[in-house]
């Protein structure tokens, strides 16, 4: 039986429930050629497609093994550069938002449309999985929304930008921002055609998140350290959180933010002029 | 659970390949997915095992190979292996190592009947 949902099934295939390290789970979790897990040395690459794995040649008589050599997020690679195509016709800067739920993102987000006061042409998508509550928000300040609700999907995906973007009223020269799921592990895996990722981390959430979930912090080039009007009242350390960042990512830039009181967020709107200038 | 989307992208790969060559099974999937491509091995077969049921995959087995990640020093130029995004260089103690390998996923060969 699975160990982790309790699923029925003749192979104890998720070794998650057993811990520690993996080459150890497989030869608990037993024998058979589906738990053949080995690393080879992928500098020197198998001369021959039957180099792969010697069980193969054995079979050689029935079965073929086929090259493929493809990458996995290929298709959304592909479709994440025909959006920054589409985009940069129009020269418009398209920033991902990403952060774990209750960072402030929207919060941020309306603040700093409401700074802008329809200076600069702006549109937004929000990415959640269920409701249009962020798009509301959003549309109070007079800038047009889509809501994208991923179902049951914990991120955004090229695909979904790319259906977006056709139905959006975004004028050339403009700014579209793009809020991703909440969820501070998957949507860093997938391109959406940005020119920026932008990370917002809160100071409730502990200085160590950087380190804890370096990815997303790897692929940003800005961040937002939002909720600032609560240093006072908590034992963050701003200048670490900045150190763990930079140890994941030194090119990664800073800004403090408060969406409730308003710090930073002209800091934010100059950082998004300068980038738009070079779009 | 990206994984469920990373596998959905594995069999659409593999049933366009299988197509093309026009197999009739898929026995075998060999992956190579990189120590920092942020994605469970683990959580991944289960979601292939879902995914793949009622293709041309259905019940193929599935090798993963580990690639370790590999990177450069932007200070000193020295190459190092990166177990993880905030590996310090061994030689100048510098962070943020330029990855040269071992963030990616493949589809490396299927074998078909």
């Amino acid at each position: 039986m699975c160990g982790v949902c309790g699923c029925g099934g003749s192979e104890a295939r998720i070794g998650s429930v057993f811990g520690g390290d993996r080459n150890k789970r497989v030869q608990r979790a037993g024998t058979g050629t589906t738990q053949a897990w080995r690393a080879i040395d992928t500098r020197r690459p198998a001369a021959s497609p039957a180099g792969l794995d010697h069980e193969s040649t054995n079979r050689a008589s029935v079965a073929r093994l086929q090259r493929v050599e493809r990458d996995i997020l290929g298709k959304n690679e592909r479709i994440a550069a025909a959006n920054r195509n589409w985009l940069a016709e129009r020269r418009i800067l398209a920033l991902n938002l990403m952060s774990s739920p209750g960072s402030g993102k929207t919060s941020l987000l309306v603040r700093a449309l409401e700074t802008l006061g329809g200076r600069l042409p702006a549109a937004v998508i929000e990415g959640d999985q269920q409701t249009e509550f962020d798009a509301e928000r959003i549309r109070a300040t007079g800038v047009p929304a889509l809501q994208i609700n991923t179902g049951k999907g914990c991120h955004l995906d090229a695909d979904m930008v790319a259906r977006a973007l056709p139905r959006l009223p975004l004028a050339e020269r403009g700014l579209l921002l793009i809020e991703n799921v909440g969820n501070l592990v998957c949507p860093a895996a997938f391109d959406l055609g940005e020119a920026h990722k932008v990370v917002i981390l809160s100071v409730t959430e502990g200085e160590d998140k950087p380190l804890k979930y370096p990815d997303m912090f790897a692929a940003a080039d800005l961040m937002l350290l939002n909720k600032a009007d609560l240093l006072p009242y908590l034992s963050f350390d701003v200048e670490r959180a900045i150190e763990y960042a930079r140890r994941v990512n030194p090119r990664l830039e800073v800004i403090l933010t408060s969406a409730t009181r308003g710090d930073g967020i002209d800091a934010w709107l100059a950082w998004i002029e300068r980038e738009r200038a070079s779009a | 659970m990206h994984e469920l989307s990373l596998a959905e992208g594995i069999r659409d790969i593999v049933e366009e390949t299988a197509t093309m060559e026009a197999a009739t099974r898929v026995r075998r999937i060999v992956l190579e997915i990189g120590a920092l491509a942020a994605v469970d091995a683990d959580a991944l077969r289960f979601c292939l095992d879902e995914v793949l049921s009622d293709s041309i995959a259905e019940g193929a087995e599935v090798d993963v190979i580990d690639v370790p990640g590999r990177g450069r020093c932007r200070q000193c130029g020295t190459l190092a292996p990166i177990d993880e995004r905030h590996t310090p260089c061994p030689s100048c103690g510098a962070y943020g190592l330029e990855v040269l390998e071992g963030d990616r996923m493949r589809v490396q060969a299927v074998e078909l009947e």
